[in-house]
């Protein structure tokens, strides 16, 4: 069928900020989609609120709304951009669940807008249990044996039939948020609570267990014609009973024979037909028992996943892309693989590799929640290896992970004993642990019988292991064991490690053995046709099949997993530097292991080198490639630890030097660079021990800020108030040694805290733009909400802050982007941290500007002039944009919503508008805090918070809030003739306290400034709740100060929506 | 330790390890690109006279089971992976692969480059090699290699048809049942071997039809004697020129019975049908290929085996048209004749391994013997 002409303007929703369970695969496929349907000349509205991604970039839309992702807003766009037509399946659950809002609550039916792809039946059936379980039954297909509960009695009687365990799954949350096991029932109980709790209909599932069966997920695509195709099947290494986001996976699925894999197979055709997904792709899940084969459906997502964009990557199959064009009407057999170019897009891809995913936990962000990986998903990225067998591409992706995990092993002394506690209870140490259990002796009948993986997988450790004494032995002198060590995956430093030597001098004699790496294609054919899309990997085999073209070229060094401080806002980055070298003509190679991303995106670069980021793998690279040089500045810290290591090895590093790198991490150069300049910074020192740290502190004076030397997301930064405060952090949080420092810093209070963001090219340096934190100094820089251009700052201000900016970038040479970081208290100001590279800020920027700023830092790094950029330099805005941030909260119970100087966002959103108050208002609602216009507020801040608390009060009073607080701080509001309702403090233990009015619903909004330091646990638990029911909080008087305006404005008027292009003049 | 050798016929060496038996063993090495189904593919008749080479390169994963097999015994003449699993993992394993091919003297070389292997087929055609676990030159294989004797013209069907008719019972296979008691037949079929994989009389059985397994020299004269409701013509190894015999009583018998014919059989439905056959650069083997049927337009994903393809255009004017094609390459995939109750399928609709989208036809077949009065 050719593509529909009936449909002229199509809406795309996005999945918003990078939570976890929905990071940026949805942008990886989002962007294809976008770029899809612009070929084949519709016009598309977009609609998202998250900033960092490529899909939000104006240039791939004619429509892009930055705009909060809720049903009214996306009314509103409709309303005003009239699409004919929605597609609903490329924005994870997000855009799936919004676009279900809007079919309900009758907007599309009211503006004439079609569901393509998937319609409103087939996406209820598919996300109801209770008419998935009908739909499943109808055709013959097992599930799990279940029932629905909305109360614990409801439940209890279910286990009567399904037994211990039992799975509790709450309806229509994300990445199973509010998921739990009940081994019994006292865990029933509060498994049943909590997931009531969660789910948004308060009902939850509860479920006959398939623990510790095998787990596979199959990826679906159909199109218009009814033509069904398998794109990939996955199998998990951790069985079920751990989320598939945080479960080592495989593909293709390993342990089935043909027989077993057609049955799945057969089953998912008819699963997707009978839910009546129309076209695109769906990923199925199904659990399969070990010992005698019996499968059964877990769950289907009727649209593209992270799985599908693991697929994806793992295949060559551009999913999301073909997903876009079967939604408009082509059948797969009329699209092309880009790949062959000769052969159709209706076919299977046969892979000739294995590909393991790894997921990339956060929780040393998180130490107080608990580790224990379960059917609720805790991981905030993954990694992707190709190999060619499974043992090479997990040793890979373990490399990849940038945990300093270079074997599998836990690196420390365990006893048996511990070891089976961690093979039996699934955490991050897992495979690890299964490492060192081999070490001491374990069989795999026994680690199976704790695990339960397959033996299949535990065997592939075992052989990996059990060569390690060979490696150290004899690999030095006989390339035949090198050859095989590295066949197994061991990285160089591994190898090192194990004949007591340095990488280095393990590369030297590696490549005298004629050990090197060969690189091979993912081609979607396992070699069948001829591959045009130079999609390679490393293996140590016979052929090298992709020769370096003639072309000058440049290597991007990519950000590797999303991590906490290191996310979507970086690979965005390198994706514009590819762009930027491709629009140059010179050829742009890209190296990432992160499969959710754009970069990894075949079309994305000229040559994509799917690789691990090490010091090993990228030399590698460079030495079979021989560019004009190395690009380190976009991917955040990853690439530039590698930086001096690199340049050493003799790879030209372009851009900003690698010396100007270190002079502003440098604390002694750092200074010089300061003093130089006549700058100002906090006073401060660094510290190589103990004894050190306490004499710079209390010559500088408490509260100080310390934190290790050379991190990014303010990794283990804490705010110390006193000595005793310091000797703990000291003790618990770093390890000082000369060869670790750590930074001791005067803590300046009450300081307003700027970002501002430039590049630079060897003559001019150009403001992107000055932002201006919303919290005082204290929080984040990535966890702070900011406004660009600054809302509060005077002019004179500004242009001091841009003209330190520019003389830092020139003192340094800066080549490409500049971030560097102000505090101003009393009229002073002060140079926080001077960041020579791309910031996380970078997106945001370029978005409320509209100036690509790390694809115009591409081309000053090529030596082009900024010349024509100069008129940005100054510009002022119309508009206003604020950035806010998203947290991980609800998904860790037992950890404190409170921010500090270490960060813990994952994600943001922009709120942009032509006033300050509801561009904020904006952001709040883009971010998931719906501010009230009516209700009560409780109140509870710390003593120096009280005065201002007051007029903040006074305003909620006069705009028809009610008051709620305890005693302490209604004394002081009644005195100020304020009418409050008093509740109990929550430590007294008895009588109505906050809590119980939260769980009731009563509390429409909460503000609560935590005392400092330790004594902050009492009102933890205040905190927790309002995070659990999600009533929109403010933990700082400065939010709490700019949510009120927002509510002002919320007060005031109608919300207007409009386009980036509008905004930024290029559209109508 | 122990070394191998694969040297192809235009003197590619790769240098591996031993794999199954220790020995030495010849034929057209050909590259299979399904990721499952190693064992059904060693028990294939089809693949006598090759070496297959799995494009996969973790072969082995789930060991052999008594169940998953195609015929009663391997039939390849060498086997080729990049890793043979040394566990094997599986609830059905009674053996590892390892273990199963020693067993059966099947001679196999593993650890080499398989994708530079079928790099190598796909731009420079199939061809013989020989794998060796005992030779020590490979400059020794090489000149051997150049004087093998290739497929074409060979007659690789007499190897392996069956020596006295027969008559099938068993059903498909179903999980936790085995393979099932069929239902009572409403049709008597007489199936010509020429190396016939038991997937296709299973299918056939669960059609309702009553099997009767006859010799590849069978007369047209005798089968019709038999007075089968319908005729089948099997897969089978090799040149379909090579089997005279064969097209001669297909010759005979299209026009009198309903006949329906897979892979070998669709190529000897094409001789015998007044076309011509060829032989293909490297052939089609493995789960994933492409193939529109032209009557509905819809798009099956097919299980592949044939090293030889039907000219459609020969046998245009011989009364058949094309009913599938292969999107890939455009070759011919399925023949109809327009007035005889007879056509065929390059591809196998009885999978096993692979998809199952293609089963339908086993129902046409009865379809077609229902019209005619069965």
């Amino acid at each position: 069928m050719p593509k529909r002409t009936d449909l002229r303007k199509i809406l795309i929703i996005g999945s918003g900020p990078i939570v976890i369970g929905q990071a940026c695969e949805f942008d990886y496929s989002g962007t294809q989609a976008l770029k899809a349907l612009r070929e084949e000349g519709f016009e598309v509205v977009l609609v998202n609120s998250n900033p960092a991604t490529i899909m939000t970039d104006p240039e791939l839309a004619q429509r892009t709304y930055v705009e909060p992702l809720t049903p009214e807003v996306v009314a509103k766009i409709i309303e005003r951009e009239r699409p004919e037509a929605l597609l609903p399946t490329l924005g994870g659950q997000t855009g799936l669940n919004l676009a279900v809002a809007l079919a309900e609550d009758g907007t599309l039916e009211r503006f004439g807008v079609e569901l393509i792809g998937a319609k409103l039946p087939a996406i209820r059936k598919a996300e109801d249990r209770q008419l998935f379980k009908q739909a499943m039954e109808r055709i013959g297909q097992a599930l799990p044996r279940s029932g629905y509960a909305r109360s614990l009695d409801e439940a209890r009687t279910i286990v009567r039939q399904v037994g211990y365990p039992a799975i509790i799954r709450p309806s229509f949350t994300l990445g199973g948020t509010g998921g739990s096991i009940a081994y019994g029932p006292d865990e029933l109980e509060e498994a049943v609570r909590w997931g009531l709790q969660t789910s948004p209909v308060s009902t939850v599932l509860v479920e006959e267990s398939v623990i510790g069966w095998k787990e596979f997920e199959l990826e679906v695509m159909r199109d218009l014609a009814d033509n069904v195709v398998i794109i990939c099947s996955i199998e998990n290494v951790d069985p079920m009973g751990v989320h598939t986001g945080d479960s080592v996976t495989v593909a293709p699925a390993q342990t089935l024979t043909d027989k077993e894999y057609q049955l799945m197979r057969d089953a998912a055709i008819a699963i997707i037909r009978e839910i009546g997904v129309e076209t695109g792709g769906s990923n199925i899940q199904f659990a399969v028992n070990p010992d005698d084969g019996r499968l059964v459906v877990i769950e289907m997502n009727p649209r593209v996943s992270r799985s599908s964009a693991l697929a994806s990557k793992a295949t060559g199959f551009p999913i999301a892309k073909i997903a876009a064009k079967l939604a408009v009407g082509y059948t797969l057999d009329e699209i092309r693989n880009d790949i062959t170019r000769e052969t159709p897009a209706s076919f299977e891809p046969a892979i000739d590799y294995c590909v393991v995913k790894f997921p990339r936990w956060a929780f040393e962000k998180f130490p107080e929640a608990d580790r224990t990986l379960t059917t609720q998903m805790k991981s905030v990225g993954e990694v992707m290896a190709i190999g060619r067998t499974f043992k090479e591409a997990l040793q890979k992706a373990v490399r990849s992970l940038e945990q300093d995990a270079w074997g599998l092993t836990l690196d420390r002394p365990v006893t048996d004993e511990e070891l089976r506690h961690l093979l039996r209870v699934p955490t991050p140490d897992r495979v690890f642990a299964i490492g060192d259990a081999y070490r001491a002796g374990f069989t795999t009948q026994e680690v199976h019988a704790l695990t339960r993986i397959d033996p299949w997988f535990l065997e592939g450790i075992r052989e990996i292991v059990a060569f390690e004494p060979e490696i150290a032995r004899a690999a030095l002198a006989d390339a035949e064991v090198m050859r095989r060590a590295k066949q197994l995956g061991f990285a160089d430093r591994r190898i090192g490690a194990l004949t007591g030597t340095t990488e280095a001098e393990v590369r030297r004699r590696r490549s005298a053995q004629g050990v090197v790496a060969t690189f091979k294609m993912v081609d979607t054919c396992a070699a069948e046709f001829v591959a045009h899309t130079p999609y390679l990997y490393s293996t140590y085999e016979e052929e090298d099949e992709a020769p370096p073209t003639p072309r000058t070229k440049v290597v991007i060094l990519g950000s590797g997993p999303n991590r906490i401080g290191q996310g979507v806002e970086f690979d965005y980055c390198c994706v514009h530097a590819a762009f930027a070298l491709r629009d140059l003509g010179v050829e742009a190679i890209m190296v990432n292991c992160n499969p959710e991303t754009v970069s990894t995106d075949y079309d994305t670069s000229d040559r994509l080198y799917f690789e691990p980021l090490t010091l090993e793998d990228v030399l590698n690279i460079v030495e079979k490639e021989r560019p004009l040089g190395v690009v380190v500045q976009f991917g955040g810290q990853t690439p530039l630890k590698l930086a001096v290591p690199l340049r050493e090895a003799g790879v030209p590093i372009l851009g900003t030097s690698p010396d100007a790198i270190d002079r502003a991490e440098d604390r002694q150069r750092f200074n010089e660079l300061i003093t130089e300049l006549g700058l100002r910074q906090a006073a401060g020192a660094t510290a190589r021990s103990l004894e050190e740290a306490q004499a710079i502190a209390s010559s500088i004076g408490y509260p100080v800020l310390v934190r290790p030397s050379y991190v990014l997301g303010g990794r283990a930064m804490r705010i110390v108030y006193d000595a005793e405060d310091l000797r703990e952090y000291m003790r618990e949080a770093v390890q000082v040694s000369p060869a670790h420092p750590v930074l001791i810093d005067k803590f300046l209070e009450d300081a307003i805290e700027i970002d501002v963001d430039a590049v630079a090219d060897a003559e001019r340096v150009i403001v992107g733009g000055v932002m201006e934190h919303i919290e005082k100094a204290g929080v984040h820089s990535g966890d702070a909400a900011c406004a660009l251009p600054p809302y509060s700052l005077g002019e004179d201000q500004i242009e001091t802050l841009r003209a330190q900016t520019k003389a830092l970038a020139k003192a340094l040479g800066v080549v490409g982007l500049i971030n560097v970081q102000f505090a101003i208290r009393n009229e002073t100001v002060y140079v926080l941290e001077v960041n020579p590279r791309a910031s996380r800020t970078v997106p945001f920027v370029s978005k409320a500007i509209g100036l690509p700023l790390a694809k115009i830092a591409t081309r000053a790094i090529l030596g082009h002039s900024l010349e024509p950029y100069v008129a940005h330099d100054d510009r002022e805005l119309t508009h206003i944009a604020v950035k806010e941030s998203v947290f991980p909260f609800v998904k860790f119970p037992g950890v404190d919503a409170v921010l500090g100087p270490e960060m813990k966002s994952t994600g943001e959103v922009m709120g942009i508008d032509r006033d300050f108050r509801k561009a904020y208002l904006k952001s709040q609602i883009a971010a998931g805090s719906a501010l009230p216009t009516s209700g009560k507020v409780f109140i509870s801040v710390k003593n120096r918070d009280k005065r201002v608390v007051m007029t903040l009060a006074k305003r909620l009073v006069e705009m028809g809030f009610s008051l709620v607080a305890t005693a302490g701080t209604a004394r002081v509001l009644e005195r100020h003739g304020m009418a409050v309702e008093l509740v109990h403090k929550v430590a007294e233990g008895y009588g109505l306290n906050v809590i119980d009015l939260m769980k009731r619903g009563e509390i429409a909004l909460l503000f609560n400034t935590p005392e400092d330091g330790r004594a902050r646990q009492d009102s933890y638990l205040i905190r927790r709740t309002a995070v659990m029911q999600n009533v929109p909080y403010y933990l700082t008087v400065d939010g709490a100060q700019t949510a009120i305006g927002a509510i002002e404005a919320l007060l005031k008027g109608e919300q207007q929506v409009q386009s980036l292009q509008e905004y930024h003049g290029g559209g109508a | 330790m122990n070394r191998a050798f694969l040297v192809l016929r235009d003197g590619r060496v790769f240098r591996g390890q031993p794999l199954g038996a220790l020995g030495e063993t010849w034929g057209e090495v050909i590259f299979n690109t399904a990721m499952s189904g190693y064992q059904e593919i060693l028990t294939d008749p089809s693949y006598r006279g090759q070496i297959v080479a799995m494009t996969y390169p973790l072969i082995g994963n789930c060991g052999i089971n008594g169940e998953d097999v195609e015929s009663r015994k391997p039939w390849v003449n060498g086997f080729i992976v990049r890793e043979c699993s040394p566990i094997a993992s599986n609830f059905r394993s009674a053996l590892s692969l390892d273990e199963y091919l020693r067993r059966h003297g099947v001679v196999g070389i593993q650890g080499i480059d398989t994708r530079a292997l079928t790099h190598h087929l796909r731009d420079h055609g199939a061809q013989d090699g020989i794998i060796s676990s005992v030779a020590s030159d490979p400059a020794d294989l090489s000149a051997r290699a150049r004087t093998l004797p290739g497929l074409i013209g060979r007659d690789l069907v007499a190897e392996v048809t069956v020596e006295r008719a027969y008559t099938w019972s068993e059903g498909l296979w179903q999980l936790g049942r085995g393979y099932v008691a069929p239902p009572s037949p409403r049709f008597n079929v007489v199936a010509y071997d020429c190396g016939i994989k038991h997937n296709i009389l299973r299918q056939l059985r669960m059609a309702g039809c009553e099997v009767t397994v006859v010799p590849a020299a069978t007369s047209a004269e005798a089968v019709l004697e038999m007075r089968p409701h319908g005729v089948f013509l099997s897969n089978g190894p090799g040149d379909p020129e090579a089997v005279p015999y064969l097209i001669e009583s297909v010759r005979r018998l299209l026009g009198r019975v309903p006949v329906f014919g897979i892979c070998l059989g669709h190529q000897i439905m094409g001789l015998a049908g007044g076309g011509r056959t060829y032989k293909l650069k490297f052939g089609h083997h493995g789960a994933n290929h492409p193939v529109k049927d032209l009557a509905t337009g819809k798009v099956e994903i097919t299980a592949q085996n044939h090293g030889f393809a039907v000219e459609p255009e020969s046998v245009a004017g011989h009364g058949w048209e094309p009913t599938h094609v292969n999107l890939n390459d455009g070759t011919c995939e399925g023949l109809a004749h327009r007035e005889w109750p007879a056509f065929s399928v390059q591809y196998h609709p009885e999978a096993s391994p692979g998809p199952h989208d293609a089963n339908y036809l086993f129902h046409r077949f009865t379809e077609l013997m229902t019209r005619r009065g069965g």
